[in-house]
């Protein structure tokens, strides 16, 4: 029984489904189908490789390129890009008041960016999909409440109530990770609770009621699945949001501590300098810049891509 | 149109009320207490029990609610810590500043997206479109405070031409201005753009193009008006966004606004003042949404009729 009903629901139409292609496959009607997809799907993976290129170097850069925060050379100081310093080495982004290397501290920054950008919109996501598919799925009480609550955060600018609990918890980055989820966690929510209510009303839906599956097994294999495409849509234009309002936190000094540099940071501690040394702030705000001109053309292509109607 | 008026103010009223509620349990969830946080190292027990005393700390939480939710209707936020003086007095020229900044930041971001959108539009596929569409992802994408910081290096430190700080004339506005409006052009102007197109193709534009209305009037009386609402939303929703970024500009750029008093007052620990700062924008934000709401059924009249 339990296998009919799955396979009556992989038998329904899914757009977006990663699935879809390799089913069809069989079909020879179906193959230049398959083969558009495939090709389609590259050209996503092509305008993922940007952000491939920040994660490789927020991963490996601090490793090549050592950063050691008490470190001083006052020596080397406010030197310009691309200068030799006193042990020879090259400042290929210059260096701040205290001699530190601006390229190393932009790699430990993108370190903190993705960490912060990665974990948040998991965590945001995880209590938005469990809240929208609870509330969408059993309505009532339960889901009136929780809207509720939706609807009284949103009524904050979002960053303000960031501000508000950063200030509270104390500069982490784990703070600052917990403060964006519990933010940002309402539009995960909304989106969630939305294709619950349609998907509910599908045959698939019905007909595996029908033959006898339980509520978990309809909400895990069933509902929740097709609640994902959207979701992950608004999960990569949530990364640009996320990694902005980190960076604005940390600018404001409620992000990551003090020894920890990141983005938001080293800009703020460049603003004294502006005069003497336009590199401390300009370079970190440029690779923010880019890594986040980089998630939005990839989230646009992605929604094109799993929206077959835009 | 009684009726609805009377529900959406009912609802901002309640969404309000949630608001107290979460500032107020989000300021006392302090790790430690918040009295020994503002007394800091130098202070002694003595200090820390008055200063619980005078906020009315001591009490028990739920008294303390009711004191709070009481306080709160009758605008009185009690006295600031750092400035000595009462919050509500110190607030209140704080907000006329930001609403300054903020009212000339809608209207420049206006006054750029809904030409640029509808260009878009009309050049739809195009290398236009695709210019314009690089400018709003842009837009969206540059980090105000980075942006600020930027513009006061080109021009004030390099071309001497503006400002990087203060309020004393027009010239001072610009820079925060420019700062601000740019994350709205970029979202507007893709929703203008996209509207544009929902309603290009409608029969109603058939109709007055075949009955020999010239370009401009087809745009101005029946495309643009028809796409208002959607956009006057979006507008009204980003205004929390632009109070937000207000913050951060108005830290950047030496504003004396609310969101600049915000960020001193938490760095002084100083929570009467935090606390009502947070209240007001947020109160803000709530009542534009609410004219918003209101303003569909000016614009709509179906909506006036239901």
């Amino acid at each position: 029984m339990r296998s009919t009903a799955s396979t009556l629901a992989s038998a329904s139409p899914r757009p977006g489904e990663p699935h879809a292609a390799t089913t069809e496959t069989a079909d020879p009607a179906r193959t230049a189908r398959g083969r558009r997809i495939r090709s389609e799907r590259l050209r996503i993976v092509m305008w993922g490789l940007p952000l491939v290129v920040f994660a490789v170097a927020a991963i490996a850069g601090p490793m090549i390129v050592e950063y050691d925060a008490v470190q001083v050379r006052t020596g080397d100081r406010l030197e310009a890009p691309g200068a030799k310093l006193r042990d020879g080495s090259r400042a290929w982004l210059g260096t701040d008041q205290v001699g530190q290397d601006l390229l190393a501290q932009v790699l430990q920054g993108a370190r903190v960016s993705l960490l912060v950008g990665a974990a948040t919109v998991a965590l945001a996501g995880i209590i938005g999909l469990i809240t929208g598919v609870v509330a969408g799925y059993f309505g009532g009480w339960l889901d009136t409440v929780l809207m509720r609550l939706a609807d009284i955060q949103l009524a904050f600018p979002s960053i303000l109530l960031a501000i508000l609990i950063a200030a509270v918890l104390g500069p982490s980055v784990a703070n600052v990770i917990l403060t964006l989820a519990l933010t940002r966690w309402v539009i995960f929510g909304r989106v969630a609770r939305a294709a619950t209510l349609a998907t509910t009303e599908r045959e698939f839906v019905t007909a595996a009621r029908a033959i006898g599956a339980s509520t978990p097994r309809l909400l895990v294999r069933h509902i929740v699945p097709s609640t994902l495409p959207p979701l992950i849509v608004i999960a990569t234009v949530e990364v640009g949001l996320v990694i902005i309002a980190e960076a604005s936190l940390s600018f404001l000094g409620l992000g990551s501590p003090p020894e920890q540099p990141s983005w938001g940071r080293v800009v703020a501690n460049g603003r004294d300098y502006l005069a003497t040394a336009w590199w401390i702030s300009t370079m970190p705000g440029v690779a923010l810049s880019l890594v986040v001109i980089g998630v939005g053309v990839f989230g646009d292509r992605l929604r094109d891509f799993l929206d077959p109607r835009s | 149109m009684g009726n609805y008026v009377l529900t959406r103010a009912g609802y901002s009223v309640f969404v309000l009320w949630g608001a107290l509620t979460i500032i107020f349990i989000a300021i006392r969830i302090v790790p430690g207490d918040p009295a020994s946080l503002m007394v800091g190292t130098s202070g002694t027990e003595e200090d820390v029990a008055a200063l619980n005393r005078r906020l009315g700390l001591d009490d028990p939480l739920p008294t303390q609610y009711v004191q709070y939710l009481g306080d709160a209707v009758r605008l009185d936020f009690g006295e600031s810590l750092w400035l000595n003086r009462p919050v509500g007095e110190e607030v209140a020229g704080r907000i006329a500043a930001t609403s300054r900044l903020a009212a000339v930041a809608v209207v420049l971001a206006l006054l750029v997206s809904f030409p640029l959108g509808m260009i878009a539009a009309l050049k739809r596929r195009t290398p236009v479109d695709g210019a314009i569409s690089i400018v709003s992802l842009i837009g969206q994408s540059v980090p105000s405070f980075w942006l600020g910081i930027m513009l006061i290096l080109v021009f004030a430190r390099q071309l001497r031409l503006l400002p990087s700080a203060g309020s004393q004339t027009w010239q001072h506005l610009v820079l925060p201005a420019i700062t601000l409006a740019l994350p709205l052009v970029g979202v507007l102007t893709r929703l203008v753009r996209s509207g544009m197109l929902d309603v290009l193709y409608e029969d109603y534009i058939r109709t007055a193009r075949a009955k020999g209305l010239r370009p401009n009037v087809v745009l101005s009386r029946h495309a643009l008006r028809n796409m208002l609402i959607p956009v006057i939303t979006v507008v009204g929703l980003q205004i929390g966004n632009l109070l937000g970024g207000a913050v951060i500009v108005e830290t950047v750029f030496g504003w004396p606004g609310i969101g600049r008093l915000l960020v001193d007052a938490i760095a002084k620990r100083d929570y009467p003042l935090v606390q009502a700062a947070i209240l007001l924008i947020t109160a803000t934000f709530i009542a534009i949404n609410l004219i918003v709401d209101l303003s569909y059924g000016y614009l709509d009249p179906r909506i006036r009729v239901r």
